[in-house]
């Protein structure tokens, strides 16, 4: 549905009298399939919204391809623009202006015609539950309510492709569900979704793959489950009733564990690959030799540990 | 067409918000009264005293028409203003990312501004009846016309540099600084009949000069006046070429 090569943007700053060129994308090569959330994850200043903008059309590539719902972005920008949804990170609507009115008016902008456009905010406001406000100014609006209505917008003519630009960024957690929740439905009526953000949570529990950009680059790229797995695979710590060096012993020869620590505060610390696989045949293994069990307990690595060791840094610490 | 269809929705658009904006509407009436009641009679002691006409109704012939142009001038010149807040919100930005077409983006708003202008223009003619303004329908309606245009050439420059120049700081002063002199060389106020030989020769590189010329001969029933094809023709022209530059600048893709 995406499929880019090597998309790179420069921009040229001017501080006091020295133009200094700063490299915002350097190169972007990625493939989005069909129906897909796809999220770009990388802290601010990563080359996020440049990206975007440039595969919404807004600002010409410097160099590189895209092929954005089967029209060529450089050749026919005009068809990209009629296949795709955008929504800024601002949003953009007027405030004296009510969410129908603003809906009809966006349908309009896409060709369709009066009674069309009628129809479909009518469904856009029931579909985003607007209905108590849809008549009043969005100047109105609360932050949650508004972005619903950006959102509406951006997909009031069934764009194949929806792009959102950090769609919560400054909602509260009530919100920011709500948010989680329409972009699942889109999914669901068979859209594809490319959205930025540099929340990991939003990235692990709303995407199907990510890419991790810093400083215009991918350097990762996969599902949640597999960016993490690529790591270190899962932690399990096992708690014991004495008996540790046994257990020990047993585990390591165990195949499923990559790595055996003791712990300072007892019990074992496992490396493994897959917790979920793991952790019935570490049970079984302690069982049959008569190990007493305290505690068992599955850590995963977060998209923050993936993002420390590919990039050196912390993405919590931006 | 798609051009005319899409220029009708944002102009649509961008007229709801200023019949929504009630203090435009009265500032937009309160205006033409202001300047009428205010500079009409300084005005015509100003023509005794250069041994000019000597009643109102001779004062407003030269005034009205000079109004009119310094209206289309400063108001379409700033008309870019409105433009920067839009910016900000993302509005241009939400639009563009549509099909909709570029020109239309800047013609739907520069045509909203020419239709409370003309309205502004009306009201003033209307006004200056009373003190004893007489213009032929025909000839005002031309001059209407000409009047329509110079405010579409001012505003599609307008918005234009408010395009490059995204700070209203910055847009204040740069467009006080081109209007100012431009207004004082069209002859508005005083006609520049009375100015030096090297400023009316200034002058004449002054399109709004053109304008004042052609927009008196009208009001003064001088139709067939060639200053009324002249300017026509000059503004028209130079409409056409701001119309093109701006909306190229609404296409081009900025930061």
């Amino acid at each position: 549905m995406i499929k880019t090569g090597g998309l790179r943007k420069s921009f040229r700053t001017r501080k006091g009298r020295r133009t200094t060129t700063v490299e915002a994308v350097r190169g972007i090569d990625l493939a989005v399939g069909d129906g897909e959330i796809f999220g770009f994850l990388g802290p601010n200043g990563a080359g996020k919204t440049t990206t975007l903008r440039m595969l919404a059309t807004l600002i010409t590539p410097d160099g590189g391809d895209a092929q954005i719902a089967g029209a060529d972005l450089r050749k026919e920008p005009g068809e990209v623009r009629r296949r795709i949804g955008y929504v800024a990170q601002g949003g953009g609507t007027w405030p004296d202006v009510s969410a129908h009115e603003e809906l009809v008016l966006q349908a309009r902008m896409y060709g369709i015609g009066k009674a069309d456009a009628q129809r479909r905010a009518t469904a856009a406001v029931t579909a985003f539950q607007l209905t108590d406000y849809a008549d009043r100014k969005t100047k109105t609006y609360s932050g949650g309510q508004r972005r619903r209505l950006d959102i509406a917008l951006g997909v009031v003519h069934d764009p194949r492709v929806l792009f959102l630009d950090e769609p919560t960024a400054g909602l509260d957690p009530q919100s920011r569900a709500s948010v989680w929740d329409e972009v699942r439905r889109l999914r669901g009526l068979g859209m594809t979704v490319f959205i930025t953000t540099h929340y990991l949570e939003e990235a692990d529990a709303l995407c199907d793959r990510i890419a991790i950009v810093d400083q215009g680059r991918i350097v990762a790229e996969g599902t949640p489950d597999e960016l993490k797995r690529e790591i270190a695979g899962d932690v399990v710590t096992v708690g014991l009733n004495g008996s540790t060096p046994q257990a020990a012993e047993l585990l390591r020869s165990e195949p499923c564990v990559h790595k055996l620590e003791l712990r300072d505060e007892g019990g074992l610390r496992l490396y493994v690959d897959v917790g979920a696989t793991a952790i019935p045949r570490i049970l079984r293994a302690l069982n049959h030799s008569g190990v007493e069990l305290d505690s068992i307990e599955l850590h995963r690595p977060s998209l923050d540990d993936v993002f420390l060791t590919k990039t050196g840094r912390s993405l919590r610490e931006q | 067409m798609k051009l005319a269809r899409d220029t009708w929705l944002i102009f649509q658009r961008n007229m709801l918000l200023v019949v929504r904006t009630p203090i435009w509407v009265a500032v937009g009436l309160a205006q033409p009264i202001v300047y009428l009641t205010l500079f009409a009679p300084m005005l015509r002691k100003a023509l005794i005293a250069a041994g000019g006409p000597t009643t109102y109704a001779h004062a407003y012939l030269v005034y009205v028409p000079g109004l009119l142009v310094a209206i289309a001038c400063f108001g379409g010149l700033f008309a870019g203003f409105g433009l920067l807040a839009e910016l900000r919100a993302g509005i241009v930005e939400r639009t563009r990312v549509t099909p909709v077409s570029r020109t239309a983006l800047l013609l739907g708003r520069a045509l909203r501004d020419v239709a409370t202008m003309v309205f502004q223009a009306i009201i003033i003619t209307i006004l200056a009846i009373p003190f004893g303004l007489t213009v032929p329908l025909g000839d005002v309606l031309l001059a209407y016309l000409l009047f329509a245009l110079l405010t579409l050439m001012a505003t599609a420059a307008s918005y234009g540099i408010s395009l490059h120049v995204r700070n209203e700081a910055a847009l204040g002063p740069l467009i006080n600084t081109i209007a100012q002199p431009v207004m004082l060389l069209a002859g508005v106020l005083l006609p520049l009949a009375l100015a030096p030989l090297w400023l009316k020769r200034v002058a004449d590189w002054n399109p709004f000069f053109w304008a004042t010329d052609g927009m008196r001969a009208l009001f003064a029933g001088h139709i067939g006046d060639p200053t009324v094809w002249q300017s026509l023709i000059i503004v028209a022209a130079l409409t056409v070429l701001a119309v093109a530059w701006s909306a190229r600048e609404f296409a081009h893709s900025l930061r």
